[in-house]
């Protein structure tokens, strides 16, 4: 079985972001780390390859910068086999409808009978680039689980919404993906990690992918960031101190925030 | 990071992945666990799974070996979460290392591959109830039995996970009438069996979650083939060359110490406000914020120096115990002043400070007392002429 895990390389949420004169994430400031909620579906692709009979191939793909190879290294070091890293200068600016374009593109290329997305990333959060790719892939899609297996040819997994539990299955190929729900990501091992630097990486562009420079970028997005400014900075809160009028004045204030 | 800057970049790799493990998996529990005083089961099996255990275990016999530069940080990142699980897993390295330079091909394709997972942990045997660092002066003798193997009989104690540690490099004499003493000085391979008890779990200030036993041995049998290297009056020598990772460990395990002790004071000194102020901007704690993190910095870079010299393959008693004593110091006086920053909240047990203020002066007594550090700096450096440089 091929198993395809779509991961990002997202800017540390922790750092100090800011935005590049195009109005794109500033890069170059801020480091940069493999999504976290991407690790989810590294582990349970690894966990569905331990769990599998047949031989389970981990392949894990990406679309991002020069840096991206850190997200790769560290998903290669918790155990997938190998790696794709499609960069490219053109896709600077990609939206998500293009980035799943490049993805489904690539996930062909690669050869694919299941692929494991997270549930969303941490900086964009959008969350639809894997019915995206579904949609792209002509295949079914199976979002949020927060419990997976595969068996004889067949996904099947579980997604708890707010007021039901739903059982859900597709025939492979399929399109998944997974919750922090799902189960804990496993740390790199040392082990792992030295054996990660000697398992394939392959580097493609959109040549290789048959994409036109245009279809992807910031010109070819559907959405377009027309302005944006840092969020002020918190301001002080208002501190009521009580002095026998306490209650009447913490409930003047919150009528005037129109809580009450 | 700029001291990772040292380790190539899968060690560096290595070190951050430690680092994130503490954050999140020892941090949280560390409190509650060191005040219950639980063996951190879940948590020693996640260091298995990391490759803890296997750190200085060559590949061939299944390990990840690594710089000692990189195991002094990955040390220091340990004892940052909680000093005990460092000292989980420093006899083990030291152990390892004896069998990787001293032990015959049998004895490291015996326990070097289990080692290194972690389903055999390993550990050492050198103090008695009647001396600690006074190594030569030890009571515990091995007897010839005539069959070619030995009757060991003796007490050890301050012996870090007993009971757990499925095998015990033990220093005896095997010739207790051989002058100078330490050429009758032997370091037995043993495992629990009839004639070894643990007779005592000694009650401690600090260390606490994994067990500091007494060993005892009446009649214990050992085969001719658990004495370390196949060749008697050895093991002095060899345990001296396994100090020398043991001391920068030590000393690696004050560093995540104080390094822990001025993170809580450096966070706590910008939150908590006095007379219209962060406490930091008050010329009394800024001072001692200035001193501690100049302190840790010096005693990092020495110890990552003695590690350096450990990796060209010189002889570092004299340097490892430099770093041992200076690091120690500087995590006691360091967790000292965390504790003065934190005022009334640093001799609370609900937070951390207390735990590092009892935890720091086993680095000072423990591995060598500083003292006896002194000492052999100090014959050390009349025996080299001068300080290299």
């Amino acid at each position: 079985m091929r198993i395809v895990v779509i991961v990002k390389y997202v800017p540390d949420a922790t750092g100090d972001r800011h935005f590049a004169d195009d109005l794109t994430v500033d890069r170059d400031d801020v480091d940069g780390l493999l999504c976290e909620l991407d690790e989810y579906a590294v582990e349970q692709a690894l966990q569905i390859s331990e769990n599998s009979d047949d031989d389970v191939e981990i392949t894990v793909l990406t679309v991002g910068p020069e840096d991206a190879k850190d997200a790769l290294r560290k998903a290669l070091s918790m155990g997938a086999d190998k790696a794709i890293h499609v960069e490219d200068d053109d896709l600077h600016g990609t939206d998500a409808i293009g980035t799943s374009l490049v993805l489904a593109k690539a996930i062909e290329k690669a050869g694919f009978d299941l692929v494991v997305s997270g549930m969303a990333s941490t900086d964009g959060t959008a969350g639809i680039v894997p019915a995206l790719v579904a949609e792209r892939l002509g295949v079914p899609q199976v979002t949020l689980l927060s419990e997976v297996s595969v068996e004889d040819g067949t996904v099947k997994g579980r997604r708890d919404g707010d007021a039901a539990s739903e059982q859900l299955q597709a025939s492979l190929p399929a399109v998944v993906s997974v919750t922090d729900q799902s189960g804990e990501a496993r740390y790199p091992s040392f082990k792992g990690i030295m054996a990660a630097k000697k398992k394939p990486v392959e580097s493609w562009d959109l040549s290789d992918l048959e994409i036109d420079a245009e279809e992807v970028g910031l010109a070819g997005a559907w959405t377009k960031v027309e302005s944006a400014a840092e969020r002020p900075a918190r301001t002080a809160g208002t501190i009521v101190k009580d002095e026998g009028e306490g209650g009447k004045q913490l409930a003047a204030f919150l009528a005037s925030q129109k809580f009450i | 990071m700029g001291t990772l800057d040292v380790l190539s970049e899968d060690e560096q790799f290595i070190v951050r992945t430690v680092h994130d493990f503490v954050d999140k998996e020892v941090k949280p529990v560390v409190q509650e666990l060191e005040h219950a005083g639980t063996y951190p089961e879940a948590l020693i099996e996640q260091m298995k799974q990391l490759g803890i255990f296997g750190l200085a275990v060559p590949e061939e016999y299944g390990g990840t070996p690594v710089s000692t530069p990189c195991y002094v940080l990955i040390t220091e990142e340990l004892a940052r979460g909680w000093m005990s699980l460092a000292g989980a897993m420093g006899g083990h390295t030291v152990v390892a290392k004896l069998l990787l330079h001293f032990g015959t091909e049998e004895q490291k394709r015996r326990y070097l591959p289990k080692m290194a997972t972690g389903e055999i942990r390993a550990t050492m045997a050198l103090t008695e109830p009647g001396g600690g660092s006074d190594l030569q002066a030890m009571r515990t003798v091995a007897r010839k039995d005539g069959a070619g193997g030995y009757v060991v009989n003796g007490t050890k104690t301050w012996i870090t996970n007993s009971r757990r540690s499925g095998l015990i490099a033990l220093l005896c004499k095997t010739d207790p009438d051989a002058a100078p003493a330490h050429q009758g000085i032997s370091i037995l391979l043993a495992e629990h069996g009839p004639g070894l008890t643990v007779s005592r779990d000694l009650p401690k200030l600090g260390y606490k979650g994994v067990e500091s036993c007494e060993l005892s041995f009446e009649d214990y049998r050992a085969p001719a083939d658990a004495l370390l290297g196949g060749v008697e009056g050895k093991g002095f020598a060899q345990m001296m060359k396994g100090l020398e990772t043991g001391r920068l460990q030590v000393a690696a395990r004050a560093l995540g110490v104080g390094r822990a002790a001025l993170e809580d004071a450096l966070a706590y000194a910008q939150e908590r406000e006095s007379f219209g102020k962060p406490i930091w901007k008050h010329q009394s704690i800024g001072n001692y914020l200035a001193d501690m993190a100049t302190s840790l910095t010096a005693a990092r870079q020495l110890t990552l120096y003695a590690a350096r010299e450990a990796d060209a393959g010189r002889r570092v008693d004299m340097e490892a115990g430099m770093a041992k004593l200076f690091a120690s110091e500087t995590a006691m006086q360091i967790a000292l002043n965390a504790l003065r920053i934190h005022g009334g909240y640093g001799y609370s047990t609900e937070f951390d400070v207390e735990r590092y203020f009892r935890d720091a002066p086993l680095m000072i007594v423990g591995e060598g007392t500083n003292e006896i550090q002194r000492n052999v700096i100090a014959s050390q450096l009349v025996k080299r002429g001068r300080l290299d440089v």
